[in-house]
């Protein structure tokens, strides 16, 4: 009995549970991927240093993971214990034994057949882990926990009604004893918020709206009566979080109806912002709007970096944002202070951006009814995917869409569950297209050089303290640059389009790179 | 045409519109709308140039108003048409009974014959060295079995005359040099950012890293096809367009 019990105490002890201070920590566990972006900071930059620009070349797939139904794979995996979490399309999620990619369990989830995505795919970008449980949102608009050894669900939360075009494809922020998450949306005129639970029991802690209500300061940047109430600011990307600081940092989305702005006159806070806000309340400390009456869809939806820098000769903790309307943004974390932002790509909307960050706006660059030609197009400069911060070389990588739009302007009536976007875009497409990974001067935004795409991806970049910058492309390439210059050193074609983010871990102690391509997860190594 | 005819075809015209509930101002907005999001590829008049003439009584995918506006919406999968999802439904509404309009305006009767063109196009012409049509012929250009009804007369007649003005972007002409010295041109039938396909005017298929290269050459104004208004008279060439725009998919 006493043999049992001690065994049972082993078993227990082998399969650890990953704490807050786990993941808090992350930068020590390299051989894990704890969390979306990597850490809480959201770096995306693995620390092993296995994989170098002399050995790289001899990168080969180790297994190949195939989802069981066809849909966009946009999934960031987590690993950890000797295996890996995956979310399939529309909403699943299946655990793979890290060694071999066979599954271990999977849980699917049956969606409702009047379920609808209005302005964006059927996809998810992954679970968070906290404890024994793994946490993921539904197409449906739901939180759910599962149980992390078997798929079993341990709790079930509705988040928002789906009916009225509420979505989540984001992947959770676990932290400390809480999860974390946004809600997407924005083009059917929901009211966005960014919702906190409870990581054991799923009881809502709080809920903060990203558009004030009445009586509330923000509220009076929506000048017309009522607008406020379907003005989107949706928070579809997983943010960042600052444990000393205990501040969590999210970006806002657009503004409803997206292209056509005369319903909402004013600023439309805090959509295109990001809000940085007390993890134990939800109370909002400061927020940073980066197009203030937005009409070119220009989410603030990007991946916000925390780390530490000297700006003008001062130490300076930052957050540091590559937005969607084509400038790079240094802030301070702790106050919210605009301290750096310059052009990171082509872009003809702004003279420049004044002295408080606000930007310039150019006459004559709003959407019309004929169509207005503007950099860059409605998808932006860059997107949802990450981008990564090196902090071994100071670097800032990106992968920029180098693209335009002729923005139409049209109609917009508010109508529960359908399409309130009010115009849209034809972007310039083909060979007139191209895009980029470009490394930045982290503390300037200067650009340091640059990868030239065949076309613009839909795929972030991972750094490696290895000197490596792992990256996708829209035509299925998954490559690997000399972090230092840019250079290409080895490349895979998966052989299908990709939308998705690079992540790095150990497998029997070797450096292995994953990511999704198409409708499979590869895993590479030496 | 005659103002009588013209003012009964309007005073249907705008019955139609009322029977529909669509005011002039809605066929106003719709002609706009039309304008703005269809008329790069329809013609700024619906008759059509990269994409099919639309001022025709029927039309293939769209039988009736319902059709009509779910293709606007949703686009015809497996062909160039895209859906207009930045359109609301009463926008798409609004197209579609614009478009409707068109196909009330008398079709206008090509000059040239059709069975003449045809003979032109197997003999003097050679078109089928380079051409499939019901599947004879050469496969070096694009196969032109439905041509008639993806492009207009007029955009058929630019592609005869000037060739390189619209070049499919899998026909694009590219000539690379490798790092031994060796120069291959043809047709990008694929590109990545690592590596592109090119196939010559033989047929043969070629695969090249970048890296390999030492010159990578596009021509995107320039075509295979010779100019064929120096080569047939004018008369010739209305022939072949009537022949070209009578091809509809049908065997």
């Amino acid at each position: 009995m006493k043999r049992v019990a001690a065994f049972l105490l082993a078993a227990g002890l082998a399969a650890a549970q990953v704490s807050f201070d786990r993941i808090r920590k992350a930068a020590s566990e390299p051989g894990s991927w704890l969390t979306y972006s990597g850490n809480y900071e959201a770096h995306r930059f693995s620390p092993l240093t296995q994989l170098t620009p002399s050995n790289v070349a001899g990168l080969k797939p180790v297994w190949i993971y195939q989802v069981r139904q066809l849909g966009g794979v946009e999934v960031t995996p987590l690993v950890f214990d000797g295996v890996m979490y995956v979310t399939e399309p529309p909403t699943a999620v299946t655990a793979l034994d890290l060694k071999t990619g066979r599954p271990l369990w999977r849980w699917v989830r049956t969606l409702p057949a009047d379920l609808q995505t209005i302005g964006f795919g059927k996809v998810n970008r992954g679970v968070a882990v906290l404890g024994d449980m793994v946490y993921v949102g539904t197409l449906d608009a739901h939180l759910v926990a599962l149980d992390a050894k078997s798929g079993v669900v341990r709790w079930d939360v509705k988040v928002a009604d789906y009916k009225s075009g509420h979505c989540i494809t984001v992947a959770p922020l676990a932290i400390d004893g809480k999860i974390i998450t946004g809600i997407s949306g924005g083009e059917a005129g929901i009211r966005g918020f960014i919702d906190a639970y409870d990581a054991k029991t799923g009881a809502r802690l709080w809920r903060f709206w990203t558009i004030p209500g009445e009586g509330e300061p923000g509220n009076d940047s929506w000048h017309a009566a009522g607008s406020w109430k379907t003005g989107g600011g949706s928070t579809w990307v997983t943010g960042s979080y600052d444990p000393d600081l205990k501040l969590i940092y999210w970006g806002v989305g657009n503004p409803g109806p997206d292209w056509n702005g005369d319903p909402r006159p004013g600023d439309n806070l805090y959509t295109c912002s990001l809000v940085a806000l007390e993890a134990d309340t939800g109370k909002l400390r400061w927020h940073f709007q980066f197009t203030p009456h937005d009409t070119h869809d220009w989410d603030a939806t990007e991946i916000p970096v925390l780390l530490d820098t000297v700006i003008r000769g001062k130490p300076r903790k930052v957050v540091a944002m590559a937005n969607r309307n084509a400038f790079y943004y240094l802030l301070d974390r702790q106050t919210g202070e605009f301290l750096v932002g310059t052009p990171y790509a082509k872009q003809t909307w702004a003279k420049g951006l004044d002295d408080s960050g606000r930007p310039q706006v150019l006459p004559g660059t709003e959407p019309t009814e004929e169509g207005n030609l503007i950099w860059p197009s409605l998808q932006g400069a860059t997107n949802w995917f990450s981008p990564s911060y090196d902090p071994v070389r100071k670097q800032f990588y990106v992968a920029v869409r180098e693209m335009s739009s002729y923005y139409y302007k049209g109609e917009a009536e508010y109508k529960p569950g359908t399409f309130f976007a009010g115009g849209g875009e034809r972007a310039l497409s083909g060979d007139d297209a191209w895009g980029a990974i470009r490394g930045l001067d982290v503390a300037t935004g200067k650009q340091k050089w640059e990868f030239r795409l065949q076309s613009p991806p839909w795929v972030g970049v991972m750094g490696t303290a290895g000197g490596l910058v792992f990256g996708g492309s829209g035509e299925g390439n998954f490559y690997a640059l000399d972090a230092m210059t840019g250079k290409p050193l080895w490349d895979f074609q998966t052989g299908g389009s990709m939308a998705s983010n690079p992540i790095s871990f150990l497998i029997d102690g070797k450096q292995r790179v994953a990511i999704a391509a198409g409708h499979a997860i590869f895993v590479f190594g030496l | 045409m005659h103002l009588k005819i013209f003012s009964r075809l309007a005073a249907c015209f705008l019955l139609c519109c009322l029977q529909n509930g669509w005011s002039q101002d809605d066929l106003e907005r719709g002609k706009k709308l039309f304008q703005a999001h269809c008329a790069l590829c329809h013609g700024q008049t619906g008759t059509g140039g990269r994409g099919p003439n639309l001022a025709q009584p029927t039309l293939a995918h769209a039988p009736d108003d319902e059709a009509l506006a779910k293709v606007i919406s949703e686009g015809i999968p497996g062909t160039e048409m895209p859906g207009a999802w930045q359109l609301t439904d009463r926008e798409a509404g609004l197209v579609a009974s614009y478009v409707r309009s068109l196909g009330r305006v008398a079709v206008v009767a090509l000059p040239g014959d059709s069975e003449r063109g045809r003979a032109l196009y197997e003999s003097k012409g050679g078109c089928a060295g380079c051409h499939i049509i019901h599947g004879a012929g050469s496969s070096i250009g694009p196969e032109l079995t439905d041509i008639g009804a993806r492009r207009n007369a007029d955009f058929i007649r630019e592609s005869l005359v000037k060739p390189g003005a619209s070049v499919p972007p899998s026909f694009l002409m590219v000539k690379v040099t490798t790092r031994e010295g060796k120069t291959v041109g043809g047709m990008r039938v694929n590109e990545d950012t690592f590596t592109i396909q090119i196939r010559d005017a033989a047929g043969r298929f070629y695969s090249f890293r970048k890296s390999d290269l030492t010159s990578l050459k596009k021509e995107p104004n320039v075509s295979l096809m010779p100019a064929y208004d120096t080569k047939f008279t004018a008369a010739e060439l209305d022939d072949l367009i009537a022949y070209l725009a009578s091809l509809r998919g049908e065997s």
